[in-house]
């Protein structure tokens, strides 16, 4: 939501690509399960008078009706603008006036509510982290003004190429299934959406038994029990729901999204129907996605359409595996003539890796990156805070940095070549093109 | 000379409650090559990077352009190592590479297991002298940058309203163009120029290692001084030397293209972090501009709801001064002129009256702790090392924060009332136009 708000940073330094940050991380924490159903994992790192709190509360945009869309995330908006006792001026300025951050958004999953304070101040930062969690006021005032705040943001997304494309390509692919929904909603959904609705949906999922809370850095066992007894243990256990979502299924043909705007770049998506987390094959599909267009300057889509050809700038390919469902997208932009082009280099290359075994040396370099780089993924508490959350939301278990190297080291050519067979399509897909359409001529 | 070092640090510690001097040690080579190694044993990674000092202020006017470009070029072979060898090897390793490119320097990093140093090492030491440049190559990697203006810039409105304002703001200074480029200069590109560029600045003496991370620095330094000791030193480089010239009255443009919601961008012009006033400068954009709390936020977006966002900042890491810039993208059906006029009477408030002393001390506690927090990635702490060292030496890093604590309310008032005019200020619209119809 606060994208555009200090642009200049980025603007001032151009990248030979876009800089994406690994973030997974493993291992040492302690987890337990606290009385009121809590899941809490530790790790203590004294390296830095610094203490980073994740809270992960199963409140996404899954869990929302469908006619509702961008109530998961305006309920997780609200959270630090006004509490029982609190302004949403007190809080910010509470926190801020000693360095702090005490954050909260949206996502299709979980909602995420992170706080990062100085050693010396994590008093307050508990204090500050429940109130906002456990007694938020949802004025009407507040609920006003943050709709009026998000529909602008939709507004202003609508001048961004990349993420028009990107909301084509997920309404297309998941369909009815709330993966297909933007998170923030709609301009027409917000005004459906009552503070009644907040209240009870905030109610019936911001629970206890449904939260995943991950502290890291410059505390204790005893310290953090002392805080969390405090502040935490009046939060009551309830029943929820269990969750059933519509299976997503692939479309029997092609579908081709054009959406005209005066660009000079066609932004391109090609993709379809992935893997959910828990699939077996998500490490084959990891070495394999690695190979295809997830390896940065390595993968064969970014050697071709990029080195080769100079088409583009960012050429990438990712599978996107979440809880209950998933997708595969490779994309890029490149100037409006070259369109056909550059779709076309893609088509070859999926069927490339579809068709063909990848060569040893492929196979080698793509494992020995996801293993060797696991130890930058838990370098600094902030990574390690994330890591750890996503590994207790999957379920992965505390000896995931071992068994992921095993996993990876497990994976053959064959586990290669039958995953791309299995799930890379490239009859049945979605393609979704943003750019002058005049200019770009397609041929799909 | 190392002991007087570590007994200056030691004193720092002794007087301040939190620790914030910088173990970093210092080296130079005999070649001129300069290594700065700050050894952080949290986790056992570590990054190496390679600062140039070259960057679009050592350009002409025509062939803007070619820092960026040779930093895209870097990654493509050496006579040593084949084509498209670097990544590779890096990511074999399991590391990660990339590089960045500003008005000031170009910098080239690698971050992985701190066992793996080798590596980077050698390979940075190789393409500083040996990298093959073939006319074919550099005009296809020339297609790439284009698009990626194309990308960055073309079709992001606001990003040209930024770039304009910069070449408005300046008159005869190169801060006024783009690092990227301007596009037609890339279309017209020789590589001749390229390869001068390269032959020019890409020497021991114009160049700056740091590396951070669970490194032991004596077997850093063994291993740089192997790998780049051999080096010979380069002609001395001669700077860059350009002083704007004074602006005498307000600038003011605007930018008509396909977009949803207007923006406006004003560029004061400010002295850099080297100056005594810049310590005020960065009080008075966090007081104005940092957090929910800060007085834009409270004002055009929380109290008027005429912004969907609002910001400013000091722009103090130059080497020549820069930038005070405040921005704001208006909310859908506010007027521009009202969000323009929200944030002068802020700006015209704070010239007037003092900030609080508890806002100047939020201020001050935020800078710090995020000083604190940057060091929780050894990437940043290097970033920051660099970026200092740039400018004028990476101890203004520890004097900055001291700096900082010195700041009185009416250190903010008055660097308000100094700097903060309207006759040094540059200002751009975006004005929103329907798509297709221009």
């Amino acid at each position: 939501m606060m994208k555009k708000m200090r642009p200049l940073i980025l603007l001032l330094i151009c990248s030979i690509t876009l800089f994406i940050p690994l973030s997974y991380a493993g291992g040492i924490a302690d987890r337990e399960v606290l009385a009121n159903g809590i899941t809490l994992l530790h790790a203590e790192k004294t390296g830095l008078p610094l203490v980073t709190v994740v809270i992960a509360v199963k409140a996404g945009s899954i869990a929302e009706p469908a006619e509702k869309s961008g109530l998961a995330n305006l309920t997780a908006d609200l959270l630090n603008e006004g509490t029982k006792t609190r302004s949403s001026k007190e809080i910010s300025d509470a926190i801020e006036f000693v360095g702090g951050s005490l954050d909260a958004s949206g996502g299709t999953d979980y909602v995420t509510v992170s706080l990062s304070v100085l050693k010396k101040d994590v008093g307050l930062g508990f204090d500050l982290l429940s109130d906002i969690i456990l007694n938020p006021a949802f004025s009407e005032a507040e609920i006003q003004r943050r709709k009026t705040s998000i529909k602008n943001s939709i507004i202003q997304q609508k001048e961004e190429p990349g993420i028009i494309a990107a909301k084509a390509f997920a309404e297309a692919v998941f369909g009815k299934n709330p993966y297909g929904r933007p998170v923030e909603g709609t301009e027409v959904s917000l005004d459906r959406i009552t503070r009644e609705e907040i209240i009870t949906f905030h109610q019936e999922h911001y629970l206890p038994n449904e939260t995943i809370m991950t502290v890291v850095g410059d505390i204790s066992k005893g310290e953090l029990h002392a805080l969390l007894d405090r502040y935490f243990m009046n939060w009551q256990r309830r029943e929820c729901k269990e969750l059933s979502l519509p299976e997503p299924a692939f479309g029997e043909k092609p579908q081709v999204v054009k959406i005209q705007k005066t660009l000079a770049q066609a932004n391109i998506i090609l993709g379809h129907l992935g893997i959910k987390r828990d699939n077996p094959d998500y490490y084959a599909v990891s070495v394999m996605n690695y190979i295809l267009g997830g390896g940065g300057f390595v993968s064969r889509l970014m050697d071709n359409i990029r080195d080769n050809k100079g088409l583009a700038y960012d050429v990438h390919s990712s599978f996107s595996a979440s809880k209950y469902a998933g997708s595969f997208q490779a994309g890029l932009q490149t100037k409006n003539e070259s369109a056909n082009t550059a779709i076309g280099e893609i088509f070859k290359e999926i069927e490339r890796i579809r068709t063909e075994p990848v060569s040893d040396r492929e196979l080698n370099d793509a494992k020995s990156y996801l293993t060797g780089s696991f130890p930058l993924r838990i370098d600094s508490n902030k990574k390690i805070a994330g890591f750890l959350t996503a590994v207790e939301y999957y379920g992965l278990g505390l000896d995931y940095v071992d068994n992921y190297r095993k996993l990876i080291e497990a994976v053959s050519k064959d586990d290669v070549l039958r995953v791309a067979g299995k799930y890379l399509n490239t009859n049945s897909y979605v393609l979704v093109v943003v750019g002058d359409l005049e200019k770009a001529a397609l041929k799909y | 000379m190392k002991i007087l070092r570590l007994l200056i640090v030691f004193v720092v510690l002794l007087f301040h409650v939190h620790a914030y001097a910088l173990d970093v040690a210092e080296y130079t080579l005999k070649n001129g090559l300069k290594v700065l190694i700050l050894e952080d044993h949290k986790a056992p990674t570590a990054t190496f990077q390679i600062w140039y000092r070259v960057g679009s202020r050592d350009e002409d006017i025509g062939k803007t352009g070619l820092s960026h470009l040779l930093e895209h070029m870097m990654f493509k072979g050496t006579k040593t190592h084949g084509p498209k060898t670097f990544s590779q090897a890096i990511q074999r390793a399991g590391g990660t590479d990339n590089a960045f490119t500003s008005k000031e320097y170009t910098g080239y990093f690698e971050l992985l297991a701190s066992d793996r140093m080798g590596l980077p090492i050698e390979l940075e030491a190789d393409r500083m002298r040996n990298l093959v440049l073939t006319k074919e190559a550099v005009l296809s990697e020339r297609d790439v940058v284009m698009e990626e203006r194309r990308l960055r810039y073309e079709d992001d409105p606001q990003s040209l309203v930024y770039e304009e304002a910069m070449a408005v703001a300046f008159m005869n200074h190169p801060y006024r163009w783009p690092v990227i480029g301007w596009m037609s200069d890339l279309r017209d590109l020789n590589p001749e120029d390229l390869i001068n560029h390269y032959r020019t600045y890409y020497a021991p003496n114009n160049a700056v290692i740091i590396v951070v991370g669970d490194v032991r620095k004596e077997e850093i330094l063994s291993k740089v001084t192997d790998a780049f000791g051999d080096i010979p030193a380069g002609p001395l480089i001669k700077a860059v030397k350009i002083e704007e010239e004074e602006q005498r009255g307000e600038r003011r443009f605007y930018v008509k293209k396909e977009a949803e919601l207007p923006f406006i961008i004003s560029a004061y012009k400010v002295p850099d972090i080297k100056h005594a006033d810049s310590f005020a400068l960065e009080v008075l954009g966090s007081i104005l501009s940092e957090g929910k709390s800060s007085r834009l936020y409270q004002k055009l977006v929380y109290e008027q709801q005429i912004a969907l966002s609002a910001w400013a900042s000091y722009e103090g890491f130059h080497k020549d001064p820069f930038l005070f810039l405040t921005g704001a993208t208006a909310a859908s059906g506010k007027n521009i002129e009202d969000v323009e006029k929200a944030i002068n009477d802020e700006i015209e408030k704070i010239k007037k009256t003092p900030p609080s002393d508890r806002e100047v001390q939020r201020a001050k506690n935020q800078i710090e702790a995020s000083f604190i927090m940057g060091q929780d990635s050894i990437y940043m702490q290097a970033r920051m090392i660099g970026s200092f060292e740039m400018i004028g030496g990476w101890r203004l890093w520890e004097r900055y924060l001291e700096g900082i604590r010195k700041v009185s309310p009416e250190d903010v008032r008055r660097v308000a009332e100094k700097y903060l005019v309207s006759d040094a200020r540059t200002t751009g619209i975006l004005i929103p136009v329907r798509d297709g119809k221009k």
